[in-house]
């Protein structure tokens, strides 16, 4: 298995990412970000792409690194370096592109504690070489984003009338526990299976 | 790697000293601009809700141990043209609420600016709207008119539908930043004077301010 994926090209490493690998609906990893920030659809993609982000650069990093680092401290090594990229990404961020920092400012700490990152880390980047593992992040990433984007447009939708914060000019009262987090596991569930349900045949 | 006590030891501390090292530059270089972002996005916040001035002067008074800034904002002649005060409540549905509150000279409320909340969409995030209920109800008015409560709890600020938590936050962050404004204009009045007017918490640590056009 680690042989083949190793001889993966580059293409089907982000495709893996997205569909056979899908953080969210496959791997169900990270699953507090993801209830909890995909009450619409802009945020549910402001989340998403702050996490390709930090991935990919975590993911890099850490299979430069991986031959120096002893296997019994490897785990807080790890997580040393991806606090470190979420702090100076939220600071450049408040910095240079504070329009940006505004809309997704809230989620980048909630990175830190985000599992997908550490588990890539442990089950791709500190096995493969830098090339693969920043493709594997943007992969990750991408599916990351594109499962969030779908949950909180469904929540959106169905929640509150509107998509993209444009009313679709449904209705004025729209049931609003799709909004609140019970409604995010049902969105969640049914996403889940539908989803698997595609990719099985 | 295979673990033994030094090396185990020898690369923790190395990976967090560069670590930190990285993230402290990272804070040295962006630390400035951070401060700066921050300034214009008040100034602009200051703006939004006054006319036009010449200059504003910040004070910081605590009530309810609430920390309010407000900015008095004089025109060329160095007449008040108004007040900004930033209030906050924590009684939002999700808790913290901060708004930006403008008051002419006079008292009247002339316009508020919500600058943070997280109350839930589509319900109490139209406290943020152009034109809501909330902001229909206080703008123009003097609060010495009016009962900063919803209507539900005997007040005259019209609730928004579904959000009444949201709503009663939105009346207390009013009633707090028209309790700020009268210790400012006060303190306006007897500026060398005794300020035995304002309560013993209140205090004013006045400082400069941004300039604006």
């Amino acid at each position: 298995m680690l042989r083949k994926e190793v001889k993966m090209n580059k293409l089907n490493i982000i495709l893996r990412g997205i569909v056979k690998d899908n953080p969210t609906f496959v791997l169900v990893l990270g699953m507090c970000p993801t209830l909890g920030t995909t009450t619409s659809a802009m945020n549910g993609m402001g989340m998403g792409v702050a996490t390709m982000a930090v991935l990919t650069m975590s993911n890099m990093v850490i299979s430069l690194i991986k031959n120096l680092i002893p296997d019994k401290v490897r785990i807080p090594a790890f997580i040393v370096v991806i606090a470190s990229f979420v702090t100076v990404i939220q600071m450049l961020m408040q910095a240079f592109v504070p329009a940006l920092y505004a809309s997704l400012g809230v989620f980048i700490p909630l990175i830190v504690v985000n599992c997908i990152i550490l588990g890539r880390a442990e089950a791709f980047a500190s096995k493969n070489g830098v090339v693969d593992s920043i493709f594997d992040g943007i992969g990750i990433g991408i599916g990351f984003t594109l499962s969030l984007t779908v949950i909180g447009a469904v929540r959106e939708m169905l929640g509150s009338g509107a998509i993209f914060g444009m009313p679709l000019g449904i209705s004025d009262y729209m049931p609003l526990v799709f909004v609140l987090a019970p409604g995010g596991f049902f969105v969640l569930g049914y996403l889940m299976v539908l989803f698997n349900k595609f990719i099985k045949k | 790697m295979k673990s033994t006590l030094f090396n185990m030891v020898a690369v923790l501390f190395s990976i967090t000293l560069i670590a930190s090292a990285g993230v402290g530059a990272v804070n040295m270089i962006t630390e400035d601009a951070i401060a700066e972002v921050n300034r214009q996005a008040t100034v602009a916040a200051v703006a939004n809700v006054l006319p036009a001035f010449e200059k504003n002067e910040m004070c910081t008074m605590n009530i309810d141990d609430m920390p309010i800034n407000v900015y008095t904002a004089v025109d060329g002649s160095g007449a008040v043209v108004g007040y900004a005060v930033e209030t906050m409540t924590m009684s939002g549905f999700s808790g913290k609420v901060r708004m930006m509150v403008g008051f002419a000279a006079d008292g009247k409320i002339l316009n508020v600016n919500v600058l943070e909340q997280s109350e839930t969409p589509g319900l109490g995030t139209k406290m943020c709207d152009e034109g809501n209920v909330l902001l229909a109800s206080v703008k123009d008015k003097n609060p010495a008119d009016l009962i900063l409560k919803v209507k539900k709890d005997g007040g005259d600020i019209d609730a928004l539908t579904a959000a009444t938590i949201s709503s009663r936050a939105y009346a207390e962050a009013v009633a707090r930043a028209y309790e700020a404004f009268k210790v400012a204009s006060g303190a306006k009045d007897t500026a060398d004077g005794v300020s035995g007017a304002t309560a013993a918490d209140e205090s004013c640590d006045a400082q400069e301010g941004g300039e604006n056009e």
